[in-house]
């Protein structure tokens, strides 16, 4: 039974929480700046103005200084091993409160808000608890804390794909997306509980040394490497946990489908990387197993399954959000490729393709939106004659959409050239998934190309050709995306610097 | 500076033309014009200031990592850490030799006859020279990179303005044809593109000891890393990655059987886009094989020289062949470009100083010539609105300049001594005879000069000699003075040539006259560099390394 804990043990504890605010300032910033946002809501109902979206935009952009502030701190595990603070997490942390400022801009353009729903009341809060669930999921160190952050995550998202409560698909959305998340989850809990089960640990860090000094049973750990990929994998949309992705992408709010595909995903991602990073690291150590297979082997399988699935399908999709959603199962096939490679120039390459996947993937839903405000359509058939219509918007939906191909002078196409190159560098072991890579991109143009297709290539079935105008603001930050996904993709040195810099990850035994 | 202004005169055109109203049609083309003069002009200079003693190809004899490459700048581009591997070094680096100056002057040269082509052009006429200035660009840059990197980034931004400029400007089947090049192009690339990685890894400058991209670099076997992945040691991924570079510009010459997207992508592309497509696009395929895939790995091109050979036999005959075939004029000269690439590969599988100046000044002459074929077919075109050779007959007599242009071209694309094509036919047949391997092959391809003249002497006959077809694309009516003239049914404009298509062709049959008689104006550019790329091919080279 449970032994009480002394007057100094508790002295103790308390010194250590103490020690540990100190590392954790912009997580409670941000859970503030979530409490203000209801209060705020509370005090100014009714009046129909801007005053929430305004401070949820410059509360997350004041997060960055205090993010920033974290650079002088030292790498180290935090809260008794629950959460840990290093490079790989701030590059995290920055990448999350930025999707929330995207998605809070993205929000703001977007029309259908006015028609579908009276208040925002909790959306930007819920939106700002994403992000601190994000954060949470980047740097968890314990597997505890990873079930948590995940779950705090998904709730919001669930909350945030049904946001449109009238509209039924939104409503649909958000019910399949919970029936898959508690499957998921509960698969994922009965794959920690075997990693406990192996180690009697939750640390990840702790893990991997049991695992490394004491052995373990091969199928119990390929089992329950399998179970807790399920959670991540349906995180990160990669088949076959993908089954919610078209119909959540289709039916949620735009802002939000762009938000989930572009910060969730990363989210996975980054808990995925920790997690085989540091927990149960390969090679060195003896993890050959008697089936022959190991978890690298899933992972090859989940990347190779997803590049291929996600671009054949999106062949026949006539809905754009649609056609994003197969895309970004793809995309997410493109980054476990950079995870497949097991080293920190992977991590460095996985790092980057996140960043452009950031640009272009938010640039392209955002330009979706401005023409569904217009059109009040997302299907390829209504995309007819806009290039003449939108001609902004026609020019910069072709930048991202080639920039998702990967051609150059994108910054997809940088994104591709690191992770082939990542893959390249092993010499021969790992040339055959680089062509499935390849071959998948030639396929992707084609489905890509349809959107451009429709723009310029077919005319508009009604007569009136008369130009629609999205708004000052709106171009304005729509070249913005345009220039950058093109100048960083000419002079990329910054975000790979960047990105390499990030590589570094507490308690990681890869060399 | 001269060769950045040349690649980067059209996008600045492009830039301003951005700035101007959609409405100011004239100033938009003539704002697409001035640069293309200008980049003329800029041609001409560089044309003047080349030294033909300097050979090029590799670096120079001291191991000056220049190489004895001219008019060449060289600055950092891009310099990054990559985790675990170290730095990566991307320049920008240009720089020509004998090979790449002929085409940067076939380049400007085509891409003014291609403004004025476009003039005629009424739908949406500025995002037309937008995209066309950036097209024009693309090609250019592709010439002169001597950074693999630069090379691929030009390459594939050519990709996007062809396919709007076929899909949005083009005929009928338009979309079908710009995404078959498009998805067909891309196919071919992004091999290149994991090749490309391959060598970055496998490749040292000399003088920094850092992975490079440079294709001087590249081109020197004593550069490789013997065991990296495209190193000597590793000879099979050496081959795969030989065949794939290989595939990836055959799919741009095309060769067969890669060839299936051109037909499509002519007879839909509008006239200037055929004439810029078959006058320049068509030559960066077999540019790419002569300064990347041939250099970088010389013992597997001494090795595939008959298959390459044969497969330009294919192109020869089976180009001819189908033209033969064909009842749309304009399908007929695309094949026929499929039939004289034919000769390009032929020449460069010969792998001596003839086949290979041959086959170099078979893309000149190949250039100016089909550029000279499409524009005629899209004169007719414009006036009958078809293309199809039965539905004329007796043409010459009621536009005579016309008729004499087109037989011109016709005898210079069928290799009639006097005029430019014959000389390099004859020159990749005295190679392709004179070279062991190649011999037989040279024999079978005879044939396709036979079979060239059968389908251009029969268009000709059936479209300008004899008498009006009674189902012709045009009416005869008496006119005051008693004689017969033409009438096509909605043409305003001049029957026989006007001025701007005169401007358009005399040059290009001035070219071709002259070369015919006087070849050393492109062959004394040549000769020093295919020399040394000859030394470079040769396996007595590969034997000391």
């Amino acid at each position: 039974m449970f032994e009480l804990p002394s007057g100094a043990e508790i002295q103790g504890i308390i010194a250590s929480l103490k020690a540990s605010v100190g590392f954790f300032i912009p997580e409670i910033y941000l859970s503030v700046l979530f409490m203000l946002l209801i209060v705020i809501d509370l005090v100014a109902k009714g009046r129909k103005n801007n005053l929430l979206s305004i401070t949820t935009l410059l509360g997350l952009a004041g997060s960055i200084i205090f993010i920033y502030q974290q650079h002088s701190l030292p790498a180290g595990e935090l809260f008794f091993g629950m959460y840990v603070l290093d490079e790989f997490a701030l590059f995290f942390k920055y990448f999350f409160v930025l999707s929330g400022i995207l998605a809070v801009i993205v929000t703001m353009a977007d029309e259908q808000f006015d028609r579908e729903v009276k208040s925002m009341g909790e959306y930007y809060a819920l939106i700002v608890a994403m992000v601190i669930g994000m954060i949470m999921m980047a740097s968890s160190a314990d597997l505890l804390m990873i079930f948590l952050s995940m779950e705090l995550v998904s709730f919001t998202a669930y909350i945030l794909t049904g946001y449109f409560k009238r509209n039924p698909r939104s409503s649909e959305a958000a019910l399949k997306y919970l029936v898959y998340g508690a499957v998921s989850s509960g698969l994922m809990v009965y794959g920690f509980s075997l990693i406990f089960g192996l180690t009697a640990q939750t640390n990840l860090i702790k893990i991997s040394a049991e695992l490394a000094t004491h052995g373990y049973d091969p199928l119990v750990m390929i089992l329950s490497t399998l179970l807790v990929l399920a959670g991540f994998g349906y995180k990160i949309g990669a088949v076959p946990f993908h089954f919610w992705t078209p119909d959540v992408y289709e039916g949620a709010p735009t802002p939000i489908t762009a938000y989930l595909s572009v910060a969730s995903k990363a989210a996975g991602f980054a808990i995925l990387m920790r997690f085989f990073y540091v927990a149960v690291p390969h090679g060195g150590l003896p993890y050959e197993d008697i089936l022959g297979i190991d978890w690298l082997s899933l992972l090859i399988l989940l990347s190779v399954a997803s590049m291929i699935y996600g671009n054949v399908v999106a062949l026949w999709q006539k809905n754009v959000k649609r056609l994003l959603a197969y895309s970004s199962i793809a995309h997410a096939g493109y980054l476990l490729l950079g995870i497949i490679v097991m080293d920190q120039f992977g991590t460095q390459a996985t790092l980057f393709y996140l960043l452009s996947y950031f640009l272009m993937n938010f640039g392209a839903f955002y330009v979706v939106i401005l023409i569904s405000n217009k059109t009040g359509s997302e299907n390829l058939d209504d995309y007819r004659g806009l290039g003449k219509r939108m001609p902004l918007a026609g020019a910069a939906l072709t930048v991202f959409l080639v920039s998702l191909v990967g051609l150059p002078p994108t910054l997809g196409f940088i994104g591709k050239l690191m992770i082939f190159s990542a893959l390249l560098v092993k010499g021969s072991l790992y040339i055959w998934l680089a062509f499935i890579g390849i071959m998948t991109s030639v396929i992707s143009l084609y489905y890509y190309m349809l959107i451009p297709l429709n723009m310029y290539l077919r005319e508009s079935k009604q007569p009136d050709e008369k130009s629609l105008n999205p708004g000052m603001g709106a171009q304005i930050i729509m070249a913005l995306l345009m220039i950058l996904t093109i100048y960083f993709g000419l002079f990329f040195t910054p975000l790979s610097d960047f990105a390499k810099y990030s590589s570094a990850m507490f308690g990681i035994t890869l060399h | 500076m001269l060769l950045s202004l040349i690649v980067f005169l059209p996008i600045i055109a492009g830039l301003v033309i951005l700035a101007v109203p959609s409405s100011q049609k004239q100033i938009i083309r003539i704002v697409s014009l001035l640069a293309a003069l200008a980049q003329g002009v800029l041609a001409v200079l560089i044309w003047r200031g080349y030294d033909p003693a300097l050979p090029g190809i590799t670096a120079g004899p001291g191991g000056s990592p220049l190489g004895s490459f001219q008019f060449v700048e060289r600055v950092p581009w891009i310099s990054l850490d990559l985790g675990g591997f170290g730095p990566l070094n991307i320049e920008y680096f240009l720089g020509v030799d004998g090979i790449s100056v002929t085409m940067v002057i076939l380049t400007a040269l085509v891409s003014a006859i291609g403004v004025l082509s476009s003039w005629t052009i009424q739908k949406q006429v500025k995002g037309y020279f937008i995209l066309y200035n950036l097209l024009a660009s693309a090609m250019m840059g592709c010439f002169v990179a001597l950074d693999f990197f630069l090379f691929y980034v030009f390459w594939e931004i050519m990709l996007l303005p062809m396919y709007f400029l076929i899909g949005i400007w083009g005929g009928p089947n338009r979309e079908y044809a710009a995404i078959k090049f498009f998805l067909y192009t891309l196919f071919g690339s992004v091999f290149m593109l994991l090749v490309m990685i391959g060598l970055y890894f496998s490749v040292l400058d000399p003088v920094t000891g850092n992975h490079t991209f440079s294709l001087v670099a590249m081109a020197t076997q004593s550069n490789y890393i013997k065991d990296a992945i495209l190193g000597p040691d590793n000879v099979m991924w050496r081959y795969v990655a030989f065949i794939v570079l290989f595939i990836g510009f055959a799919i741009k010459v095309p060769m067969f059987p890669f060839h299936t997207w051109l037909p499509d992508a002519h007879v839909e592309a509008p006239t200037p886009i055929s004439v810029i497509l078959a006058g320049v696009l068509l030559k960066l395929g077999t540019y790419g094989m002569i300064r990347i895939n041939f250099p970088l790995f010389p013992e597997v091109f001494q090795a595939s020289m008959y298959v390459i050979g044969i497969f330009g036999a294919i192109n020869i005959i089976y180009g001819a062949l189908c033209a033969l075939a064909q009842q749309d004029l304009k399908k007929m000269v695309a094949y026929s470009s499929i039939s004289h690439m034919g000769y390009v590969l032929l020449g460069l599988s010969a792998g001596n100083s003839e086949g290979m100046v041959g086959a170099l000044y078979q893309m000149f002459n190949h250039g100016t010539i089909t550029a000279m074929l499409f524009l005629l077919v899209g004169v007719i075109y414009d006036r009958a609105h078809t293309r199809q050779i039965d539905k004329f007959g007796g043409l010459a007599t009621y536009m005579p300049v016309y008729a004499a242009i087109v037989t011109v071209a016709w005898f210079a694309s069928l290799g009639l001594p006097g005029l430019s094509g014959f000389i390099s036919e004859a020159l990749v047949f005295v190679g392709a005879f004179s070279s062991v391997t190649t011999r037989y092959i040279a024999m079978v391809s005879v044939l396709g000069i036979v079979f060239g003249a059968a389908y251009l002497l029969w268009s000709l006959q059936r479209m300008f000699l004899g008498k009006r077809k009674p189902d012709a694309a045009y009416d005869l009516e008496v006119g005051e003075d008693g004689h017969e003239h033409i009438h096509f049914h909605d043409w305003k404009g001049k029957i026989d040539l006007d001025g701007r298509e005169l401007a358009m062709l005399v040059p290009l049959v001035l070219i071709t006259i002259f070369l015919g008689i006087y070849p050393m104006p492109v062959l004394g550019m040549l000769t020093s560099s295919i020399n040394k790329l000859v030394q470079v091919l040769s396996p007595v080279v590969m034997s000391q390394m």
